[in-house]
């Protein structure tokens, strides 16, 4: 990518987040419903009601309002939360590594998952296997994550109890780790009996949000790997005498696995958006479950860091994909 | 018989009587899906041992007649697909259409509120503008249109712009249509059967949501039953009435599926460019 091309594709970012904050402040700021009243527990007095209205600034004009308001979450103010009376910011960042944990794991699944069924899938092609796969494939992008969160529960937490359904970690081995990447932590720490912990506890929900995802790469790189199959150079490693495994790995998987990384990255902003509900659905104590939780208590100045820090997390991995993308595609490294 | 139509037919077939059963739910259900009795709490189905004759798939907690209430949940369920659906298709296919014919700055700017709209996670969105907009079907409603129209619009754009680029469009103009006449008339009709693909699929998608918002309590405040209601309620029941969770589940999973399975075997039949 050039300098200018990089920089354009820096601007258009710059912009996308400027709209997204005019978006998260129109929705909480203009909508019906007075921001103060809901800050304010009922029975307020209308002089607390006005002292409020002035330390937010809200006795302003609306553009005044936006721009204090972007100010200061550009210092990293962004409030306080009503239902639990700590610091936004901090309540957020808390509650961030476990959903990126979360998300990460599912997402190893899904690379895993998909690429096996697509390598099988292109080993064994234009036979029964590959329709079972092509099947398998159509159902699971049918079936959205929150169903495969429930069929889970029903069937690996209570008919088969396999794993926990509910939670982090449990409660007894709590760790008093120095950050909240528990998982990270732990296996720096070289800590057994929490790893196996955590990860029990996050496969059903990992799995879950993985699913979906793996059939969408087990369908594109199974496609783009049959393609590639094709070519001259594969042909001609097979007739050297190597394996078709041999030639997947060593020369197929490489040409092919290009057109999936745009699409993993795109989809990734998708699961990261499905740990809200699996989230809630497995009681796991991420951002996800955070963020029900003060929908349902109101606390809007919460819902508001939470909604703003999932797009800035939306918006890079985005970046980051175009960038990879640009590195990785020779086509576009030397254009 | 090939397998997109069986597909096709299977799928349409569960819609059909679905919609039979939204339509005629008081005549089909068997019990007042509200009526609750303390007395037949948490009866099994009808093939485990303990169950009451006219409590076909059990009660819940409160003795509500299980399959009543599934029956009466398609009535919302269906709502919420078709106007919820029917907005967002409308929203997004309107500005798709402008976006890919006309180019230049409509479609700048466009793209750049798709583009803003995508950075939201769909979920979190939804439970936001419904925390604002206040419970209810038409904060349901509002909410999926106002997320989703983004679906239609990608897509919709993408395809115009190749017709567009087709000297059928061409001809249209030297014969002397206008622009937008060419547009409607012209393009509108060979981007409509990517659109009735997208518009089952977007059913089934609303469906989901307002499942998962009932699931959180967000959707309606009534007793109404709801499928996502009925899941929360069973998720709470699961060691011991686990039927009341896996009836409503097994009606969402069947309606998503046919949904998203109609939209497929319509893109083989119909639609050689998606194909």
């Amino acid at each position: 990518m050039t300098a200018l091309a990089a920089l354009s594709r820096l601007l258009t970012t710059l912009v996308t987040l400027f709209g997204v904050a005019v978006v998260v402040f129109v929705v909480i700021r203009v909508a019906p419903g007075d921001p103060i009243a809901m800050m304010l527990p009922p029975g307020a007095t209308q002089e607390d009601i006005d002292r409020l209205r002035a330390l937010y600034g809200l006795d302003k004009s609306i553009f005044q309002q936006f721009w204090i308001w972007v100010g200061g979450i550009l210092l990293g103010d962004f409030g306080t939360s009503i239902s639990l009376r700590q610091d936004v910011l901090q309540i957020v960042l808390g509650r961030l590594p476990a959903t990126l944990e979360l998300a990460t794991l599912a997402l190893v699944m899904a690379v895993a998952l998909g690429g096996a069924l697509a390598v099988i899938g292109t080993l064994r092609r234009a036979r029964r296997t590959e329709t079972a796969i092509d099947l398998w494939n159509g159902m699971t992008l049918s079936i959205p994550d929150f169903l495969w969160g429930l069929i889970f529960i029903l069937v690996l937490g209570v008919v088969i109890p396999l794993f926990p359904v509910s939670g982090r970690i449990s409660p007894q081995l709590d760790p008093d780790y120095l950050t909240n990447f528990l998982l990270i932590e732990a296996l720096i720490r070289f800590d057994g009996a929490v790893i196996a912990d955590l990860l029990r506890h996050m496969t059903l929900p990992a799995l879950a949000l993985a699913l979906p995802l793996s059939a969408i790469i087990a369908q594109v790189l199974k496609q783009s790997l049959k393609e590639v199959m094709h070519l001259d150079y594969v042909m001609l490693a097979k007739a050297k005498g190597f394996s078709e495994v041999a030639v997947i790995f060593r020369e197929a998987l490489r040409n092919a696995v290009l057109p999936t990384l745009t699409l993993v990255g795109v989809q990734f902003t998708f699961l990261i958006g499905g740990t809200v509900i699996v989230e809630k659905l497995f009681s796991y104590q991420g951002l996800g479950n955070l963020a029900i939780d003060a929908v349902i208590n109101r606390d809007l100045p919460l819902i508001q860091g939470i909604v703003l820090l999932f797009s800035v997390l939306f918006i890079a991995i985005n970046l980051a994909v175009d960038l990879a993308y640009a590195v990785l595609n020779p086509r576009l490294r030397h254009g | 018989m090939d397998r997109a139509s069986l597909r096709l037919w299977l799928a349409g077939g569960w819609l059909g009587a679905l919609v039979m059963m939204a339509v005629f739910a008081p005549l089909i259900a068997p019990q007042d899906p509200l009526a609750q009795d303390l007395f037949l709490e948490r009866l099994p189905p009808a093939w485990i041992d303990g169950a009451e004759p006219g409590y076909l798939l059990g009660t819940d907690s409160l003795g509500r007649d299980v399959l009543s209430r599934v029956i009466y949940g398609a009535r919302i369920a269906l709502i919420v697909a078709v106007l919820a659906g029917g907005a967002a298709c409308l929203i997004g296919t309107t500005l798709g259409l402008l976006a890919g014919y006309y180019r230049g700055w409509v479609d700048t700017v466009i793209s750049r509120i798709v583009d803003i709209w995508m950075s939201f996670p769909p979920v979190l969105f939804a439970i936001l503008l419904v925390a604002v907009l206040g419970t209810g079907l038409h904060s349901v409603i509002i909410a999926i249109a106002v997320i989703d129209w983004t679906r239609f619009c990608r897509v919709v754009r993408a395809e115009t712009m190749q017709q567009a680029r087709m000297e059928y469009v061409e001809s249209a103009l030297v014969y002397g249509r206008s622009r937008f006449g060419t547009l409607v008339k012209e393009v509108l009709p060979n981007v409509l059967p990517t659109i009735g693909v997208l518009l089952s699929l977007e059913m089934g998608i609303a469906v989901i949501v307002e499942a998962i918002l009932s699931f959180v309590n967000l959707s309606i405040p009534t007793d109404d039953p709801t499928w996502g209601g009925m899941i929360a309620e069973g998720r709470t029941q699961i060691h011991f009435a686990p039927w009341v969770l896996v009836v409503p589940m097994i009606f969402l999973f069947l309606t998503v599926l046919s949904f998203s399975q109609f939209g497929e075997g319509m893109k083989d039949r119909f639609d050689p460019v998606l194909r």
